[in-house]
C-alpha cells in the first residue's frame, strides 16, 4: 500500500504565554489511511483541537509547532510556506467546526460563501459552475431543495442544517482529509445520527480520510475505525475501535468508558474519574494521570513510554489492564 | 413540510415576503415616530442642500444680484427687485433664506466628506490592528489613544493655524480629529468577531487574509460603525461651524452655516437677531435630526436591545 493520507509523527505544539509554556500537544503520533476514520478522544483541554489546528497549520501565536512531522500524502507540511499551505487548506485539507451557529458568516448568503470557497482554489471555474457544484454538494449531504437553500442566509437554517452546510462547504473541493472538531456535539441525537451516517458514507465512497475529534465515546464507537485517546497533550492509548472500547488497557480509557452514564446501574451515583484534568501549565513530572489513577505507584513519577502490550495496541502506562484483554 | 414549487413566478397562495436582514432592519427602524420624523427632516435638508441653486430666490454670492440698499432688512421685508426676504437679509443685502440653503450645502458637504474619509482611514487602521494583533495592534492603538487624548477643537485649531485656510484644509483637520473614533470602534468589534469560528472556518477554506479581513470580518463589524459614522457626521458639522464661527474655518467664498452665524454676531445686540438666529436654527435642526436617526440606528443595530 502507498503512503497513508496523513502520518503524524511526534507532533509537539506549545503555547508560549506570559504565565509559562503550555505544551498542548506533546509527542503525538498517529496515522489515517484513505477512507479511514480516526476518532480522537479526550476531555476538554487534552489537546485534541490543537492537534487538528496544527495539521491545518492554523496555530495562532503565541502557539507554534515545536517538533515532529506531519506527512500529508507523503509530504511534510510542518513549516510549509503560507501560500503553499493556503493552497492545501480548503482544497486538500478541510475542517469542520463544533458550533454550526458560528461557522457560517452571518452576513453572507450560503451561495456567496460556497462559491467563494470553490473559486479560492479554482479561479478558472465560472460562477455558474461553482454554483452547480455547491448545489450538488448540498444535495449530497442531504439538504432538500438545495437550489432554494443556496439563496438563504445562515440564520434561516436550523442547527442541523447549518452543520450540513458547513460539511458541504468542507466537501466542495473534494478534500483528501477532513478534520472534524466535535461537529455533532451541539446537535441533538437524531440529527447527530443522520450526519454521522452521511459522513461515514462519504468517507467510504470518496476515499476521504477523516479525523473525528470528540469527547463522545458512543460517536467514536459507531463511526471510527481507529481511536486515539488523548490526555494532557499525549496519546495514552491507541488501537482499533472495537479493541480499545471493549478491552481498554489504559486506566484513563477505562475510567472514561465507566463514566458513560448508560454504563452505570440505575439508582447508583454516577461513576466518575476522581479529580480534575491537571493544568497544562503545571503538569507534574511523570504520568499526567497518576494523581487520579487507582493503579498508580511510585514508578509513575517517571514518564511512561509507549508500549505495545498486544499487537495493534499502543499504550502509555506502567500498569496496563491486561487481565481482560484476549491474547 | 410544504413542497417547494418548481416555478417561482407562479404563486398560488400569497407568500410572505422573505425576511432579509435588510427588510427586518427597515421595519425595526420605522417603529419609532421620532426617528422617522428625524429621517424625514434630514432627507428634506439633504434635498434642499442638493438643489439649493434651483430653489433659492437669490444667489447670495452673485454680486450682480445684491443691492447694498437691501441690507439688514427684517424678515418679511420686500427687496428692491420685488421679492420678499422671508428670513430677512444681512448687511450686504443677501437673502438669509438663500444663504442658509447654500450654507447647508457647504456644511453638509464638508461634514459628510470628512466623515467618509475619516471612516475609511479609521476602519482600515482598526480592522488591521484587530486582525494583526500583537505589536502592530499595540502600536496602532496607542496612536489612537494619543489622538483621542487631545481635545478635538484644539487639534483642529492648531492644524488650521499651521495649514492655513481652505475647504480641503478644514476637511483634513476634521479627518485628523475624527479617524481615531472609528479606529477604536472597529477594533473593538473586530476583536470580538475575529475570535468567532466563521473567521477560522474561512481561513480553513484557504481564503487569503485580505479576503477574510474585508469580505468576512468587515461586514460583521459594520453595525456599530454605521452608528458612529452618523453621530460623527453631526459632530463634524458642529465642529466645522465652530471653526468657521471662530473665523479660521472655511473661507468667506464658501460660506457655511457657521460663517453665517458669525456674520450676524455683531448685529445681535442691536436687535437684528435674524442674521445669526436663522442659520443657527438650521444648524440645530440639521444636527438634531442626524442624531435622532443615529440614536434609532443604534437601538436597532444593537443586538443587546433586540427583542
Amino acid at each position: 500500500m502507498s503512503d497513508p493520507t496523513l502520518l503524524v509523527e511526534d507532533l509537539r505544539t506549545a503555547f508560549y504565554t506570559k504565565a509559562g509554556v503550555i505544551r498542548a500537544v506533546d509527542g503525538v503520533s498517529f496515522q489515517v489511511g484513505r477512507g479511514k476514520i480516526l476518532g480522537l478522544v479526550g476531555e476538554s483541554g487534552s489537546g485534541k483541537s490543537v492537534t487538528g489546528f496544527s495539521i491545518m497549520g492554523l496555530v495562532d501565536p503565541p502557539g507554534r509547532i515545536d517538533g515532529g512531522r506531519i506527512l500529508f500524502q507523503g509530504r511534510n507540511i510542518v513549516g510549509l510556506p503560507e501560500p503553499e499551505m493556503r493552497a492545501l487548506r480548503g482544497s486538500r485539507l478541510a475542517m469542520i467546526f463544533q458550533d454550526p451557529m458560528m461557522t457560517l458568516n452571518p452576513v453572507l448568503r450560503i451561495d456567496t460563501q460556497m462559491i467563494e470557497a470553490v473559486k479560492a482554489h479554482h479561479p478558472e471555474v465560472s460562477d455558474a459552475e461553482a454554483r452547480a457544484r455547491a448545489r450538488d454538494t448540498l444535495g449530497q449531504v442531504g439538504i432538500p431543495s438545495p437550489d432554494e437553500r443556496l439563496k438563504s442566509y445562515p440564520h434561516q437554517f436550523s442547527g442541523g442544517m447549518r452543520q450540513r452546510v458547513a460539511i458541504a462547504t468542507a466537501l466542495l473541493n473534494k478534500p483528501d482529509l477532513i478534520i472534524a472538531d466535535e461537529p455533532t456535539t451541539a446537535l441533538d441525537v437524531t440529527i447527530q445520527g443522520q450526519i454521522l451516517f452521511e459522513v461515514q458514507k462519504l468517507a467510504r465512497q470518496t476515499g476521504t480520510a477523516l479525523i473525528w475529534i470528540t469527547h463522545d465515546l458512543s460517536v467514536v464507537a459507531s463511526l471510527a475505525d481507529e481511536v486515539c485517546v488523548m490526555y494532557a497533550g499525549r496519546v495514552v492509548e491507541q488501537g482499533s475501535v472495537d479493541d480499545v472500547l471493549d478491552h481498554p488497557t489504559h486506566p484513563y480509557t477505562e475510567g472514561l468508558l465507566r463514566s458513560v452514564p448508560s454504563a452505570n446501574p440505575r439508582g447508583q451515583p454516577l461513576r466518575q474519574i476522581p479529580g480534575m484534568t491537571p493544568s497544562l501549565l503545571r503538569l507534574p513530572p511523570g504520568c499526567a494521570f497518576r494523581q487520579r489513577c487507582e493503579r498508580a505507584s511510585a514508578v509513575c513519577a517517571t514518564a511512561p513510554e509507549i508500549t505495545v502490550p498486544v499487537p495493534g495496541r499502543r499504550v502509555r502506562c506502567f500498569h496496563p489492564i491486561l487481565a481482560t484483554v484476549p491474547a | 413540510m410544504a413542497t417547494v414549487l418548481p416555478h417561482e413566478g407562479v404563486e398560488s397562495a400569497p407568500v410572505a415576503p422573505v425576511e432579509t436582514p435588510w427588510r427586518r432592519f427597515a421595519a425595526d427602524f420605522l417603529e419609532s415616530p421620532l426617528a422617522v420624523a428625524g429621517l424625514v427632516v434630514l432627507l428634506l435638508i439633504v434635498g434642499i442642500a442638493l438643489v439649493a441653486p434651483f430653489i433659492s430666490p437669490q444667489n447670495p454670492y452673485d454680486l450682480n444680484q445684491l443691492d447694498i440698499m437691501d441690507g439688514n432688512l427684517p424678515p418679511g421685508a420686500k427687496s428692491a427687485p420685488g421679492y420678499i426676504y422671508w428670513l430677512g437679509s444681512d448687511d450686504q443685502g443677501r437673502d438669509m433664506l438663500s444663504g442658509i440653503f447654500y450654507g447647508l450645502r457647504i456644511s453638509l458637504g464638508v461634514g459628510v466628506s470628512s466623515a467618509v474619509l475619516a471612516l475609511a482611514i479609521g476602519l482600515t487602521v482598526g480592522l488591521f490592528a484587530a486582525y494583526a494583533g500583537g505589536k502592530v495592534e499595540g502600536f496602532l492603538m496607542r496612536v489612537v489613544d494619543i489622538q483621542l487624548s487631545f481635545p478635538a477643537i484644539l487639534v483642529a485649531l492648531i492644524l488650521l493655524a499651521v495649514l492655513g485656510e481652505g475647504t480641503w484644509k478644514v476637511i483634513a483637520a476634521l479627518v485628523t480629529v475624527q479617524w481615531a473614533y472609528y479606529a477604536r470602534t472597529v477594533r473593538g468589534t473586530a476583536l470580538v468577531e475575529r475570535r468567532k469560528e466563521y473567521i477560522e472556518a474561512a481561513l480553513c477554506l484557504g481564503l487569503s487574509h485580505r479576503r477574510v479581513m474585508f469580505r468576512h470580518l468587515l461586514p460583521n463589524c459594520l453595525p456599530p460603525l454605521i452608528v458612529v459614522a452618523t453621530v460623527q457626521v453631526a459632530h463634524a458639522i458642529a465642529l466645522e461651524a465652530t471653526l468657521s464661527f471662530l473665523g479660521i474655518g472655511l473661507p468667506i467664498t464658501s460660506p457655511s452655516l457657521g460663517l453665517l452665524i458669525a456674520n450676524g454676531f455683531e448685529y445681535l445686540l442691536s436687535g437684528k437677531y435674524w442674521i445669526s438666529f436663522f442659520p443657527g436654527v438650521a444648524l440645530l435642526v440639521t444636527i438634531v435630526s442626524i442624531n435622532l436617526v443615529g440614536d434609532q440606528l443604534r437601538d436597532v443595530l444593537n443586538p443587546r436591545l433586540q427583542k
